[in-house]
Formats: C-alpha cells, sequence, structure tokens
C-alpha cells in the first residue's frame, strides 16, 4: 500500500468518513460538557444548542457537589483499585514465576486451574460469595470489595506468558551469584517484568474502576460506594431530571480515568492490546 | 575405581536434593496464588452447582434438596425465557456491528496518514470512560422530550421515539449504547493485528495481480487477520452476554421485561428477591453459555483461521 499525500477522491470520503465517525463518537462528551452548564430552563428549551444561553456552570457543580460525597466515592475508588492491584501483582507474580522457571509436578494441574479461571466472571461466583461474606459479617468494607479480587488468574496468564520468554541464562547467573528463590523474583524478576506489569496495571484499574455489579451487592451503605455506585444512587435518588447537576456529577466521576488515558495514551492502547491479545 | 565412582553418584544425589528443593520453592512461592484460587474460583463454582440443586433462600434458614426443579422451573419461567432472548438479541447486534465497524475504523486510521492519535482517541475514548456515568449521558440524548436526539430528528421531520421509555425500541437503544462502548476496543486490537501485517504481502499481492484494494484485502489483510478477528469474536460475544451496567442504570429492565437481560434476572432473583438456589441455577445456565461460546470459537472459526 502507497500512502498518497495528495487529495484523492478516496482520501476525502476516507477523511470524511472518520470525521462524522469521530464527531459521533464524542458527541456525548460535548452535550456532557454542554447540559453541564446549562440552566434547568436551557435544558427544557434548547436541547441543540451547544452553548448555554446563561452559564450556569458553577450552580451545577456546586449542587453535585453537595448532594454526592465525591470525595468519598473517589476516594473509595482509588482505594479499592490500589489495594486489589498491588494484591494481585503480589499474589500472581511469584505464582508465575514458579509456572514458568521451576520445575514442580502441580504446574500443569495449575495451568488447567488458570485456564478455567479465565472462563469464570464475578457474576458466576457472587451468589456464594454473597452468602459466605453475609454470614461472616464482612458486607459493607474493603475486605468484601477487594477480597474475591486479590487473586487474579488473568494476571498469572499474562506474566506467565512473559515469563516464558526470559532468557533462562538470567535466573542461572543470579542462582550462582548466591540469589535465593525469593531474591531472584523480586531483584531480577520484577524489576524485567515492567511492561507486563504497567500493561496489567491498565486493564486492572479500568476494569475494577468500572465494575458495578460486585459492589452493588455487597455495598448498601454510602460511606463504602465506589464511583459507579454512588453515582448510580444519586441519578436513582436525588437528581431526577435535573440534568445539569447530574452532568456535571458524570464529569467529575469520569475525569480521573479519561485524564488517566489522555495522559498516558500510548502506554494504555499498548497495554490493552497487550493484555487483551494474550488474554 | 571407587573415588570415580562416588564422584559420579554424588552429582545425581545432589540433583535430586536440588529438583526436591526447587519443587519445594514452586510450591511456596505459588500457595498463595492456589489458596486464593480454590477461595475465590473452584469452591464457589462447586457451591453455585451444588446450590442450584436446592431451594435456598437467604434469611430462610433451612433449604432442601430438589434435584432439577430449579432446572424444570427455568424452563417455563416466562421472565428468564424472556431475558434469555434479549440477551440473544443484544448480543447478536453489539457483538457483529461492533466487530465491523471496529475493523472498519482500524483499516481507515491505518491507510489515513493524518490525524491517527486523534482518531484513535476519539474512537477509544468510550472504553475508558465510566459506563455508569456515560450511560447518564446517554439517557439525556436519549430523552424522549429534552433530549438532543429526538431534536435532531424533529428538524428533520421523523418521528420522535420514546427510546429508553417503549419496550419497542429499549433494547435497541441499549444496543446503540453497547455499540458505541465497544467499537474502539475491538478498533485497537485490530490496529495492533494490522500493523503486524508485512508490508511486502501487499506488494507481492499487487504483482500477482490483486489490482483493486478489495482484492487485497481478500487476499492478504483478512487471512492475516485471522488471529485477531477470532479473539476479537471471542470477547465481544462473551462481553455481551455479561452486559448488565447500561440495563441496571438506565431501565432496571423494563418497561414490562422489553430489556431485561440474563445478568440482571440473576441479579433480581438472587440479591434481590434473595432465593439463591434459583439464581444458582440460572448462574450454571450462564456459565454453559461462556463454555460452549468459548469451545465453539476455538472449534469452529480454528480451522479457518490462518496462523502465521
Amino acid at each position: 500500500m502507497k500512502t498518497r499525500s495528495r487529495f484523492t477522491l478516496g482520501r476525502l470520503i476516507r477523511l470524511a468518513l472518520l470525521i462524522i465517525g469521530a464527531v459521533i463518537f464524542l458527541a456525548p462528551y460535548i452535550f456532557m460538557i454542554s447540559a453541564a452548564g446549562k440552566s434547568q430552563d436551557d435544558i427544557f428549551t434548547a436541547a441543540l444548542s451547544l452553548i448555554p444561553t446563561h452559564f450556569y456552570y458553577m450552580q451545577n457543580f456546586a449542587k453535585a457537589l453537595e448532594k454526592v460525597a465525591m470525595g468519598t466515592l473517589l476516594w473509595n475508588g482509588v482505594v479499592v483499585c490500589a489495594l486489589i492491584f498491588v494484591f494481585q501483582v503480589l499474589v500472581a507474580i511469584p505464582c508465575a514465576y514458579a509456572m514458568a522457571k521451576l520445575k514442580f509436578r502441580a504446574a500443569r494441574m495449575m495451568m488447567v486451574l488458570v485456564l478455567l479461571g479465565l472462563l469464570v466472571p464475578i457474576h458466576a461466583t457472587a451468589l456464594p460469595l454473597y452468602v459466605a461474606f453475609d454470614s461472616l459479617s464482612l458486607l459493607n468494607g474493603y475486605t468484601a470489595l477487594v477480597a474475591p479480587f486479590t487473586i487474579s488468574v488473568f494476571a498469572i496468564f499474562l506474566f506467565l506468558q512473559f515469563f516464558r520468554a526470559m532468557p533462562d541464562d538470567l535466573i542461572h547467573a543470579a542462582r550462582l551469584d548466591g540469589m535465593s528463590e525469593l531474591g531472584i523474583v523480586s531483584r531480577v524478576i520484577v524489576p524485567n517484568a515492567w511492561p507486563a506489569v504497567t500493561a496489567f496495571a491498565i486493564f486492572s484499574v479500568v476494569a475494577h474502576w468500572n465494575d458495578l455489579y460486585w459492589p452493588l451487592i455487597v455495598i448498601s451503605k454510602p460511606g463504602y460506594a465506589t464511583p459507579p455506585l454512588g453515582l448510580m444512587n444519586f441519578r436513582a435518588a436525588e437528581a431526577g431530571d435535573d440534568y445539569g447537576a447530574l452532568m456535571a456529577a458524570t464529569i467529575i466521576i469520569t475525569i480521573p480515568l479519561v485524564a488517566a488515558f489522555l495522559l498516558a495514551q500510548k502506554r494504555f492502547v499498548e497495554g490493552i492490546t497487550m493484555t487483551g491479545l494474550k488474554g | 575405581m571407587a573415588s570415580i565412582a562416588a564422584g559420579e553418584i554424588r552429582p545425581v544425589a545432589s540433583s535430586v536434593r536440588h529438583e526436591r528443593r526447587e519443587a519445594r520453592t514452586a510450591w511456596l512461592l505459588a500457595l498463595p496464588a492456589i489458596i486464593l484460587m480454590l477461595l475465590f474460583v473452584l469452591l464457589p463454582i462447586v457451591a453455585v452447582i451444588f446450590l442450584g440443586f436446592t431451594d435456598f433462600e437467604l434469611g430462610v434458614g433451612k433449604f432442601r434438596f430438589v434435584g432439577f426443579e430449579n432446572y424444570a422451573e427455568l424452563f417455563t419461567d416466562r421472565t428468564f425465557r424472556k431475558s434469555l432472548w434479549n440477551t440473544t438479541v443484544y448480543t447478536a447486534i453489539v457483538a457483529p456491528v461492533s466487530i465491523l465497524l471496529g475493523l472498519g475504523v482500524a483499516m481507515l486510521i491505518e491507510g489515513e496518514g493524518w490525524g491517527k492519535s486523534f482518531f484513535r482517541t476519539a474512537y477509544f475514548l468510550p472504553v475508558v470512560s465510566l459506563i455508569v456515568a456515560m450511560a447518564t449521558v446517554w439517557q439525556y440524548l436519549f430523552h424522549p422530550t429534552i433530549g438532543p436526539l429526538n431534536a435532531l430528528l424533529g428538524l428533520a421531520g421523523l418521528p420522535k421515539p420514546n427510546w429508553l421509555g417503549a419496550s419497542s425500541t429499549a433494547l435497541y437503544s441499549l444496543s446503540i449504547i453497547g455499540v458505541w462502548q465497544t467499537v474502539g476496543f475491538n478498533m485497537v486490537l485490530f490496529l495492533a493485528g494490522l500493523t503486524a501485517i508485512p508490508r511486502e504481502l501487499y506488494a507481492a499481492a499487487e504483482i500477482d495481480g490483486a489490482k483493486s484494494s478489495l482484492d487485497r484485502f481478500f487476499l492478504v489483510t483478512w487471512p492475516m487477520l485471522g488471529p485477531t478477528a477470532l479473539f476479537v469474536t471471542t470477547i465481544s460475544v462473551i462481553n455481551a452476554v455479561k452486559t448488565f451496567e447500561t440495563v441496571k442504570t438506565l431501565t432496571d429492565g423494563g418497561p414490562n421485561h422489553a430489556s431485561e437481560v440474563l445478568l440482571f434476572t440473576i441479579y433480581q432473583e438472587g440479591f434481590v428477591y434473595m432465593k439463591v438456589g434459583y439464581a444458582s441455577a440460572m448462574t450454571v445456565v450462564f456459565l454453559a453459555i461462556l463454555v460452549v461460546m468459548m469451545f465453539l470459537q476455538y472449534r469452529f472459526l480454528d480451522r479457518r483461521v490462518h496462523y502465521s
């Protein structure tokens, strides 16, 4: 395929399609930003005008902040995602290293477990887990939000692929230097696994920041609500048709992940492709 | 002689010892993962299958073993059948449309030198946006009286549907959101697949007489994209079967069960009505669907896929 710099008809059509598509895909964001600055009257009369007649941003954001404990929601989101990610990596890396580089008889059986685990989403295990957490009185807390996700078979699978590609000589050299296996994991494997860890971090954070199913089940007190749950409750209970305040709340809650994505776009896309393609 | 023999035996003995030590270390390193896998994956699965054969209800205390009663009830349960059907319709729309659009956008971006990263960002943004939050925005866009979409249709003199509010359109409205949300993800995977195709193949195809770009697409791009397409299909179908967020946020399965999907029904029966046994049977059906999907993909599509 030759890349032509001239404006041919084909290229014009291609660009037109891409631009129309991009406008359609960005439209929800444009209307979100627009509606967040409109007063109630504005929203009810001029749906298609993008620029608010009176700038109502301050009032709408104030209303959103007053009615929803944004700080708590965002903080819960950060704590839950961070805890989940740290546990997942701490558990998965040693396991993947053992499976990839050490000889032991259970390795094959564990591969079966991992492949089975890849197939099973939280939606399938939620009922017995809920019953168990309920009987241990662990509902409405960080433990319930984090514990089921401390194991990520996907992480094991991803790191396993990555470690298999690592040269054995690196590990042999470390052993000859008298390093223990734990030392090898922490000082040789982890620093070299950085690309895989970053890729997995993106996957993990996007998945758990967005998850509604499990928090909806285990959390009934607003103090432990994660961003999706908090926004859903706000939507259902308070806002009604107050779209200005709703859009303001939506912007506040969407910003963290979108900003992270815009800042580290290349990493994000690489991460998604890397984790995605191997999953 | 004796000393040589001893010299030969010793390394063997030490290597056995070494192997044992290595196996012990491996077990120790893998132990946390094994325990957690048993606790949070294997045990719950066994429990869900077991519970599916009982009439367990949360808060009741006692439960009875009922055999296949739950499964028999599922077949006559109109809500469940409706929700299975809705899940099928939703998947049949969202998976193919988002795959084709994802591929289309990826090929357009790949063929166009200008604005590559801008377009990639624009189409990918929905993937990293909070689903519940963007669903709220879509609810505004779809609003029958104050929504921009109907205002636009009104300008064109077209009828204004009650998107999420009418049982004839609710599921399709949710499908539109589903497509919007997944195209970017599929596009990124296809982009990665496209860049991995060696340029020389296109030149070779051109020399061999594949003059039009359509010929080159079917001769080079499509077969080389096989593994990516297979993977994207699996992921898209599974994700569509797992849809829940938009349903819960926007329609609560309504109106009149018109948008009730599998996971929503499970959630409703199990966690709202607390009928854990019955919901477990539904979960087993849900799991079976996932297993069959994976199996079908790898059985049927694998043969037609070209691995380089």
